[in-house]
């Protein structure tokens, strides 16, 4: 009897050899600048699993977000199922498991701010942007997301901008502070 | 032991243990769903919450989760309180803000573990009046149905799946309230034992995928105790039919063998039952209508039965009975083993090594409690799965028994004990041909040519016991050697595991003199070897002659009837071997319930019971005689048990019919009688007339419906209820409704237990030994006075020769066993058949992964793609093992390649 | 007054740098500690200062570390971490310490790292803290340099290595044991206590996690003594705090005072009174998990007995005021979301607790709850209490509820009676 059907699919059960990096997005999807900073990372910790957080911030920082793509490939570097590091990913919310604009617009929706009506700078940067909390604009510019206490209670209403902190902010000076992004 | 009050009552509980489990212990309804006995606690849920009090004067208490509270002497502690009381309400009501209340739809409702604690806890209506949250569902493969809207975010799926049996692809995601159980993308769930998760999820988030597509209720089954047929093992089983067809398998928990796990294969295999490749009738090939009754096929099988020369070729996959009734029927010289020759004779060895009782055989359980393990040469995680599993926890428990040394910390506080464990494992050597995925927690790995793992294992051995031949090893390997001969040398309870995967007989006796040479070092070292199928073991025991001889014997004889007992050849031994007995023989006789290349050869064609449908007794790789039950009879009346059907032969034969015998505890008996080696065997399970309160036990529980009604549409006059006088069991629904002795449990329940949870009522403690509980038989008896005759014959080093491979089996899971493989699920996740080679040796052809390889093994052509694999020694070729459609190969011998195409 | 932890902090000028911060008497307690006092002396002075955690719960400094196993069987690395999240809503004060001073901050760690002979210690910082994490980074590497981290301190045999890690988010990592898992690389879910981290916490071995004001106070308590550290208040807690005041003040902000002024003084006399046009309805005194005090309490003392006293608990020592304007069902819900929102998911009563509570905030505010929705309020806060949930985030989240169920019980049944909020700027 001659066995030739080759035709079906491959399935990487864990009773074949072949391991968790058979996605088709292995290690070497990251960039050797990727790869040398998550190996620092996880230089410091005492097993590679330990950096994964620092490994999800690095990329993140190279590519914006965090695609699937992103996802199996540092599983793969860091020898974990895809799976572990996407529980790790989603957890935390500042890790974009979607893609998000060129700058990134965070509107303190805490408790100081709601009492010095961070509403009202909500709605105008709804207006100006035309766009609504998990959402980003049509040229990719901005992707507008409310989030918890930037510690800037003092000066509420704050808002922060990709690494830039603004505070007592006013309907007002929306217009200046989104110009300085476009 | 230590004193403590519950509800001011007094009890004694074992220290130790938290106050969930000494409550479930003592029959105490709590409620809980995070903690899992097999799991341990983490506190998650909330739902087992209890007062305690700081002494008899207290009456404010304290709300505490029981599952979190160790025993402390003197302790008083409230479940009935009302805050206490209250609170678990509440927990179920917080449950039930986004469960779909779903239970008519649902897969699990009725036996439902979140249904019967919403019942036990008196929540009853909602006051949560928002939207739910909802979900999208996943593909996960044949084998498991998503249903994530039903989760109630216990965690147990997670801790089960990841934790406990090391699969990578099911995890947790998100936050708050949405967090979601399931893979990173849709996909099959790549553990092995995925299926485990239907029962360890507490509601109908993963349900068995087999069971919907002829769904039925749990308390619409008609049950018996069974044990699994598709590896040497024995794990044990519940089968469940409904109108004539099996529907489904669950595990049956015991305390030795499987304890609360199963793998896929033994739970999702069972779908050949219902094969429409079934033989369901008698037929004599040949003539015109070749259908024939009971009393035409006995007329006609008088003459081929007598004036002949009888063969019978015996079967691993059939019972002892069976076995036996055949080696009655031809006579014990006719009998031969339907096995290829080199294995029979590794089995022999296997058998030797263990009837000399000098080292004793290891239970799942005593590998699961081993301080140190050493796998020689077995591919145990494809041949022998759940055996792959109870490695892994004795590698973990043995990690957190380092871990929580001096410390405080009770080892049921899984969070907290994992991390202290953090990477560390207990010892595990796993030296086998191309590794598995126990490598992964291997302190020790090797992988070599069969001779090569034989000489490490004499080696070892060498270590332990300066006295045995020393063996000349290369460095890397010596001081791996080293290590692992210093670890079992350090271990209480090592034990040792090999198995016949590689047919290769010396790793057999270097498996048998590392563990004999432990001995003097720990007493408690356990010995076991896997064996290829599920009554291989029993089969070996008969001691039958070789498949050789019966060719031989065949080929000199004249008028030869060849009977051969549910035994595909094919597939046991090369073809060509198969195609020459069978020509020799003058008639054939098949009994078997499936057609197949055997049953080809048939000139009478008999259909055999499948073990659903039928009695009889295996013995598993240990030696343990388990007994499995007829589920239900089978509406083809001419479809019995095998060994009936050869008793029927043997009265045809002899002209004397003897009713009385017809039943397994007589078979076993007789076989007693011809084989002193089987001696207790027919003590394996109660009498047929064993009764409780006079009450026999009945397959149906009480809540089984539509008795009157299930045939009306053919008849409305109720048709009188099936008898079965082989066992204790009843068809019906009548008979003694209680707890069942733990061999006779078909089905576990008890009042307000609906789900398989109710397994904690049946225990001693949660987790522990059943009450009475028998498992089985042990046909091996160790011997602590026995002298161990070491082997010390030492193989040769493996060479590479040129141009020439050996050809060697490489074992899956899905694939691999014969009967699994007729199911939808089971054939999907098998392999692809391929020729294995190592890298450099596939650069050396210069050929790739894909490229087509033709080799020509037992005279027979083989095209197929090549697979290169890393960890795979020079010299050595895989192929699959026991793919549908492939004949046996010549495992073991030296092929060569006849052609490549790139 | 002194003002020992922000003395030598300008808010608008950069923070000291080694040079400067040396000049100031920095690390001269780190050299005092290293040449003559045993680690065990280090934790009897503090214990003796009466120093309490900083960080919500108000525990003793050195009592904590006391439980940490010593000597040369006990596990190691030792680890010592210092609580950087700081995600309480209203709180900001440690933002002015990490800016201000981080020079102080690493000092208190060497010190506290030696006191319990860690080493390995790590600044778990929040994400937003972007200045901070500049300035620390930068400070670190000034203290390696200088001999201050690394192998064998000031040629003391005590070593220390010194990472800063920077979060993605999520309020919970501010709990401690949730903290350490985020550390490994996991999700922020907070581990069972006992075992405490002090014996098995980050990688299963004896951890301290300290937040950073604790931990700043340190070189002071060192260099000055337990007495001087007592004398620094006017209550029965040792030390001074950094109080602050956000909400509609005139000018809110943080400030350094002596353990135990009032809230008047703080309302009044720093942060300028209430705005004009409004008036204090209530003020949540410690960030947004304590209970409401109102304006009755204003001349409770803001130390840890005071308040507690008064029904609610310091916290964090960092003040929201609520005023007249603003509703306070509206304000608890915007609490409940951030709670709800922030609950990590694992045990039962705060992840399917809090968002039922936080929906019927927002019915009750958009005019469609019941009276039957207040006693479910009411309910929750019981329920979800401490003990019965895994940590403390929600019966943190109970605390406004239930003392704004308390205090202002007809906005809620305004609402109800008026279906619709009675408040101008109600909801948002
Ligand atoms: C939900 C939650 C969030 C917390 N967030 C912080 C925080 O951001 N910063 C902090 O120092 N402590 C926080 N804590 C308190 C810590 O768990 C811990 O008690 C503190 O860091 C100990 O430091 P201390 O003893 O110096 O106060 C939080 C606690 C809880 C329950
Ligand atoms: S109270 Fe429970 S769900 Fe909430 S944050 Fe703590 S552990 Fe997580
Ligand atoms: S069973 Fe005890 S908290 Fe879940």
């Amino acid at each position: 009897m001659i066995m030739q059907e080759i035709n079906k699919k491959q399935t990487t059960r864990s009773g074949d050899t072949a391991k968790y990096t058979e996605g088709v997005f292995g290690a070497d999807y990251l960039s050797d600048q990727e790869r040398s900073e998550i190996d620092h990372e996880v230089s410091m910790v005492p097993h590679k699993s330990a950096a994964v957080i620092e490994a999800l911030k690095i990329v993140q920082h190279h590519r914006g977000w965090i695609s699937d793509e992103s996802v199996t490939a540092i599983a793969a570097y860091l020898q974990m199922g895809a799976a572990e590091v996407d529980s790790v990913a989603t957890f935390y919310n500042l890790i974009f498991r979607k893609p998000v604009g060129r700058h990134v617009i965070l509107v303190c929706d805490s408790i100081s701010c709601y009492v010095m009506k961070y509403g009202d700078i909500y709605k105008a940067l709804q207006e100006k942007l035309k766009i609504k909390f998990g959402e980003t604009t049509g040229d990719q510019c901005f992707t507008l997301l409310p989030n918890a206490c930037l510690g800037c209670c003092d000066h509420a209403p704050a808002i922060m901008i990709d690494n830039d902190l603004y505070k007592d902010v006013t309907v007002g000076m929306l217009d200046r502070i989104l110009q300085k992004y476009t | 032991m230590s004193t403590i009050y519950i509800d001011n009552k007094k009890y004694e509980v074992k220290a130790g243990k938290n106050l969930l489990e000494a409550c479930l212990g003592l029959g105490i309804d709590l409620p809980y769903f995070c903690w899992h006995p097999a799991l341990g606690s983490v506190g998650a849920c909330r739902q087992c919450a209890v007062k305690v009090f700081k002494d008899e004067n207290d009456n404010r208490g304290r709300l505490v989760m029981s599952c979190m509270e160790s025993i402390k002497d003197g302790l008083h502690l409230s479940v009935t309180d009302k805050t206490a009381s209250a609170f678990r309400s509440q927990v179920i009501e917080w449950l039930m803000t986004n469960h779909p209340h779903d239970c008519p739809v649902c897969d699990e409702g009725g036996s439902c573990h979140l249904q019967d604690m919403t019942v036990m806890t008196g929540h009853d209506y909602r006051r949560f009046h928002y939207k739910k949250r909802t979900y999208t569902n996943q593909y996960l493969g044949p084998f498991v149905h998503h249903e994530m809207n039903r989760c109630i975010q216990c965690y147990r799926c997670v801790r089960y799946y990841h934790d406990y049996a090391g699969g990578n692809d099911l995890n947790v995601f998100a936050a708050h309230n949405h967090v979601y159980f399931g893979r990173e993308k849709d996909g099959v769930l790549e553990s092995p034992f995925s299926g485990n998760l239907v029962e360890v999820c507490p509601t109908g988030v993963f349900t068995d995928k087999t069971l919907r597509e002829h769904y039925t209720r749990k308390w619409d089954l008609t049950t018996a105790p069974s044990v699994c047929h598709h590896c040497s093992v024995g794990c044990n089983t519940i089968a469940g039919e409904r109108y004539g067809s099996l529907r489904c398998i669950t595990n049956r928990y015991n305390s030795q063998v499987n304890g609360y796990f199963l793998c896929d294969r033994g739970r999702f295999g069972y779908e050949f039952v219902n094969s429409e490749n079934r033989i369901t009738q008698p037929l004599i090939r040949n003539r015109p209508v070749e259908a024939v009754d009971e009393f035409v096929l006995m007329d006609h099988l008088r003459e081929i039965l007598t004036n002949h020369t009888l063969i019978g070729i015996g079967s691993p996959r059939a019972s002892v009975e069976s076995n036996t009734a055949l080696m009655q029927l031809v006579g014990s010289q006719n009998f031969y083993q339907g096995i290829s020759d080199n294995l029979g004779f590794i089995q022999k060895r296997v058998v030797q090594v263990m009837q000399s009782g000098v080292v004793k055989p290891a239970s799942l359980h005593d590998i699961q409690q081993a301080d140190a393990i050493l796998i020689l040469g077995e591919d145990c995680w494809n041949t022998a799965p759940v055996m792959a599993l109870a490695v892994r926890q004795g590698v973990l428990k043995t990690a957190a028994e380092h871990a929580l040394e001096n410390r405080q910390l009770p080892a049921w506080h899984d969070a907290a004990v994992r991390e202290l464990v953090q990477q560390e494992r207990g010892f595990l050597a796993n030296c086998t041909l191309a590794g598995s995925p126990l490598d992964e927690i291997s302190a020790a790995i090797l992988h070599k040519a069969p001779d090569d793992l034989a000489r490490i294992g004499f080696a070892i051995a060498n270590r332990l016991n300066t006295s045995l031949p020393a063996v000349q090893l290369d460095n890397d390997t010596s001081s791996k050697v080293a290590v692992i001969a210093s670890a079992l040398q350090q271990a209480k309870h090592p034990v040792i595991i090999s198995g016949t995967g590689c047919y290769n007989e010396a790793l057999i006796r270097a498996a048998f003199d590392i563990a004999a040479a432990c001995k003097t070092t720990a007493a408690e070292v356990r010995l076991a070897y896997v064996v290829p199928e599920c009554n291989s073991m029993g089969l070996a025991m008969m001691n039958a002659s070789s498949f050789e001889n019966a060719v031989l014997r065949a080929s000199r004889a004249q008028q030869v009837t060849a009977i051969v007992l549910e035994n595909d050849l094919y597939r046991n031994v090369p073809s060509n071997i198969a195609d020459v007995f069978f020509n020799s023989c003058r008639h054939v006789i098949v009994l078997d319930s499936l057609n197949n290349a055997t049953t080809q050869k048939a000139d009478v064609l008999i259909p055999a019971a499948t073990f659903a449908e039928g009695d009889g007794t295996l013995v598993n790789n240990e030696g343990r005689a388990q007994r499995f039950y007829q589920v239900y009879m089978p509406a083809q009346r001419t479809i019995q048990e095998s060994w009936k059907w050869l008793l029927k032969m043997q009265a045809t034969q002899t002209g004397i019919t003897n009713e009385t015998i017809y039943h397994p505890e007589e078979m076993l008996a007789s076989c007693e009688q011809l084989l002193p080696q089987f001696s207790g065997i027919s003590g394996s399970a109660p009498r047929r007339d064993f009764r409780v309160h006079g009450q026999a036990l009945p397959r149906e529980p009480h809540r089984y419906s539509g008795r009157t009604a299930m045939l009306a549409n053919l008849s409305v006059s109720e048709p009188k209820p099936k008898q079965d006088d082989d066992s204790p069991f009843t068809f019906t629904m009548e008979g003694y409704s209680g707890m069942q002795p733990s061999l006779l449990i078909p089905f576990f329940w008890s009042p307000g237990w609906n789900s398989i949870q109710a397994v904690n009522k049946y225990q001693v403690e949660p987790g522990g030994e059943l009450k009475n509980e028998q498992p089985g038989k042990l046909l091996f008896n160790y011997r602590p006075d026995a002298v161990p005759a070491y082997f010390k014959d030492i193989p040769e080093a493996f060479g590479v020769r040129r141009e020439k491979w050996l050809l060697l089996p490489q074992y899956h899971v899905f694939g691999s066993d014969e009967l699994s493989a007729y199911g939808h699920g089971v054939q999907e996740l098998s392999p692809d058949a391929y020729i294995a080679l190592s890298v450099e040796d596939a650069s050396q052809l210069g050929v790739v992964d894909g490229s087509l390889l033709s080799i020509k093994a037992a005279e027979t052509l083989y095209e197929l793609p090549v697979r290169t694999m890393a960890t795979l020694p020079n010299g050595v070729m895989l192929m699959p093992a026991g793919l549908q459609g492939m004949t046996m190969m010549s495992w073991n011998s030296w092929v060569q390649i006849v052609s490549i195409k790139l | 007054m002194e003002r020992p932890l922000t003395q030598f902090i300008h808010p608008g000028c950069p923070p000291f740098d080694l040079r400067e911060y040396e000049m100031t008497g920095g690390y001269s307690a780190l050299k005092k500690a290293l040449a003559g006092m045993t680690p065990l002396e280090v934790q009897k002075l503090v214990q003796d200062s009466g120093l309490k955690g900083r960080g919500g719960a108000g525990f003793n400094t050195g009592m904590k570390w006391s439980f940490v196993p010593m000597g040369d069987a006990a596990p190691h690395p030792k680890y010592l971490i210092a609580n950087a999240d700081e995600m309480e809503p209203g709180t900001f004060k440690d933002r002015l310490l990490l800016e201000g001073n981080p020079h102080q901050l690493i000092e208190g760690m060497i010190l506290s790292a030696y006191a319990i002979q860690a080493g390995v210690s790590y600044i778990f910082l929040r994400w937003a803290y972007k200045k901070a994490a500049q300035l620390l980074r930068k400070s670190i590497h000034e203290a390696y340099t200088a001999g201050l981290l690394g192998k064998n301190i000031l040629g003391s045999g005590f070593s220390l290595e010194m990472h800063l890690h920077t979060g993605v988010g999520r309020y919970m990592c501010g709990e401690e044991t949730a903290l350490l898992n985020a550390l490994e690389g996991k999700r922020a879910t907070p581990r069972a206590k006992p075992p405490f981290p002090q014996v098995s916490g980050l990688y299963g071995k004896p951890t301290i996690v300290n937040n950073v004001e604790t931990l700043c106070n340190i070189p002071h308590i060192v260099n000055n003594g337990a007495a001087w550290f007592k004398g620094l208040s006017n209550s029965e807690d040792s030390g001074t705090k950094l109080y602050g005041v956000s909400g509609k003040v005139n000018t809110p902000g943080c400030w350094e005072l002596p353990m135990g002024v009032t809230v008047r003084e703080l309302i009044e006399e720093h942060a300028g009174g209430m705005q004009n046009g409004y008036q204090l309805k209530g003020v949540l005194p410690g960030g947004a998990s304590t209970d409401f005090l109102t304006a009755e309490h204003l001349d409770v003392k803001m130390d840890f007995g005071g308040v507690q006293a008064a029904g609610s608990r310091l916290g964090t020592g960092t003040m929201v005021v609520m005023d007249d304007a603003t509703c306070p069902v509206g304000f608890v819900h915007n609490l409940q979301h951030f709670f709800a929102q922030e609950s990590c998911g694992w045990c039962t009563p705060c992840r399917e607790g809090l968002p039922w509570v936080e929906k019927m905030l927002m019915s009750l505010e958009e005019g469609s709850g019941t009276a039957e929705d207040v006693e479910l309020l009411q309910m929750h806060t019981q329920l979800l209490g401490p003990g019965n949930t895994f940590c403390a985030l929600a019966p943190g989240a109970m605390e406004p509820l239930q003392s704004a169920l308390k205090y202002f019980r007809e906005d809620f049944d305004r609402h109800i009676q008026l279906h619709r909020c009675p408040y101008e700027n109600g909801h948002h």
